[in-house]
């Protein structure tokens, strides 16, 4: 008698990657616009990233239905941070509200595979990478979803520091420019759409410095 | 009012069918400083007078936003509008969360008036001691209600709550036939003034008044200090200087006289420039 085995999954993996990469004073954010199902592309124009609060945006790839509801909740809960303390959440205060977030449903959990992005209270670059379930770790650099395994060794490769353990503490965030980082980041999407089928289409920049934010896109095989 | 028989609970009618709780409770509402709406087609004015209990302390915040689309001003027990305005923000974030659009103005008051209701008819509750002027901009234009602790609530072209309102009140119903098509800055000025009338002959300052604005392209905000004192300082010249500084649409010059007449009576008192005003009123056409 075998057990008995669900006919329908409550989630789909629409696909798609995400990249963030922390800067000094800046921060990039970067997902493509591709959204599939199975073999099928669904759109080759939907946005994976989201402005959450002034200084922090997140991308987050995974089964969208579940991005969106957790997208709708987040900026529902900046609301209420807003009337109650009279200014913006930091991006730290939205890390660990997005972590809390995911936790609550840890019996059912938010298909979501997520990077926020955004400055500190110093102005610094900081970027905090997620598990499905609310694991999460502030980083330098970090990419999720389907061509992650692609594009992360990359990023370790070109940006990696010398590890946390060594004396005297370097910082996580690259010493790159703002421009180089957004030219890492559109060559690495290139080669991850070359060998991931489900990422591809058109990819989404948005950077976040003093300025303010700022978006661009450019164009990847639609293959 | 005089203490009775009847007044003890909330849930005792008295023999003349009326609920002297819920009417104490809106004498709570007149005790409180004064709040002022005022309203256009396409934008809600809200101002409130500001008194501190002594100089050492920070002033009573009574103008609430609770969407970008609807912001509130209070006179009362400012705890019970604090804790009412939290339950505005919550409701218009979950439709905003439902729907995806935001929450008529209309209905917003309604849930209001039905929340306040409940108190009147609990004997374990009491009403709210809190006035409400909800200004607010949906699909069929600007709005601007009163919400009373008896769970009534009411729409206004303009309206005045709170102590000395009727001073703003009588010069409101002077100048209301203008507001639906007033400009921005005019609905402004009006609301200074009308503020400034509660104030019985004190000098109108931007530390002991607030203003907030919601319009058409402009999400509800409260107006910082600096742009206040810049707007009494251009439209509050004294006395009757005030006449020849207003450029305005005609049928308002009437008005601009008989105000200068009235600015001038400021040091004998509000009320006696009020009952002046009234007895101007007629004349003006």
């Amino acid at each position: 008698m075998t057990k008995q085995q669900a006919n329908w999954s409550p989630y789909d993996n629409n696909g798609g990657s995400c990249v963030a990469i922390a800067g000094a004073d800046y921060c990039v954010v970067a997902a493509d616009t591709r959204m599939s199902t199975g073999y099928n592309i669904l759109t080759r124009d939907y946005s994976k990233i989201c402005k959450l609060a002034d200084k922090c945006v997140m991308a987050s790839s995974g089964f969208q239905a579940d991005v969106k509801a957790l997208q709708k909740l987040l900026a529902a809960r900046h609301l209420i941070y807003q009337h109650q303390h009279n200014k913006q959440m930091s991006c730290p205060a939205m890390g660990q509200l997005l972590s809390n977030t995911l936790y609550y449903k840890r019996f059912f959990p938010y298909y979501s595979f997520n990077v926020l992005g955004g400055l500190d209270s110093e102005g610094k670059g900081c970027v905090f990478t997620y598990d499905a379930v609310g694991s999460y770790e502030r980083v330098g650099y970090s990419s999720q979803g389907s061509g992650s395994t692609l594009i992360m060794p990359f990023l370790d490769n070109q940006l990696k520091s010398p590890s946390p353990l060594l004396l005297p503490a370097q910082d996580a965030v690259t010493p790159l420019s703002e421009s180089e980082a957004v030219d890492l980041v559109k060559t690495v999407f290139a080669s991850a759409t070359e060998r991931d089928i489900y990422t591809g289409d058109k990819l989404e920049i948005v950077i976040l410095n003093a300025e303010g934010i700022h978006r661009e896109y450019m164009e990847l095989r639609k293959d | 009012m005089f203490r009775n028989q009847y007044d003890t609970d909330v849930t005792t009618w008295s023999p003349a069918g009326r609920l002297f709780q819920v009417e104490y409770a809106m004498e709570a509402v007149k005790q409180g400083s004064a709040a002022i709406g005022l309203r256009s087609k396409t934008h809600v004015v809200l101002a409130c007078v500001n008194k501190a209990n002594s100089e050492l302390s920070s002033h009573q915040k009574k103008i609430f936003k609770v969407d970008d689309h609807i912001g509130v001003a209070i006179a009362g027990l400012t705890a019970d509008g604090r804790v009412l305005s939290r339950y505005m923000r919550s409701e218009c974030i979950n439709h905003s969360f439902t729907y995806e659009s935001p929450l008529p103005v209309g209905r917003l008051v309604v849930q209001l008036a039905d929340k306040a209701q409940v108190c009147t008819q609990r004997s374990w509750k009491r009403p709210f001691g809190v006035g409400l002027l909800v200004g607010g901009l949906d699909e069929s234009g600007a709005h601007l209600y009163y919400n009373c602790p008896s769970g009534n609530y009411f729409e206004y072209q303009a309206f005045a709550i709170g102590s000395r309102s009727q001073a703003a009140k009588t010069y409101l119903e002077r100048r209301f036939g203008n507001f639906m098509d007033s400009s921005r800055e005019d609905l402004i000025k009006d609301a200074l003034i009308a503020t400034r009338e509660t104030l019985q002959g004190e000098k109108l300052r931007s530390s002991i008044c607030t203003i907030a604005v919601v319009g058409v392209g402009e999400a509800f905000h409260i107006l910082d200090q600096e742009t206040v004192q810049q707007l009494i300082d251009t439209f509050e010249l004294v006395g009757e200087e005030e006449p020849a500084a207003e450029p305005d649409a005609p049928a308002e010059e009437g008005g601009a006289a008989e105000q200068g007449g009235g600015a001038a009576e400021q040091g004998g008192g509000a009320d006696q420039s009020a009952a002046a005003d009234e007895g101007v009123a007629p004349m003006e056409i």
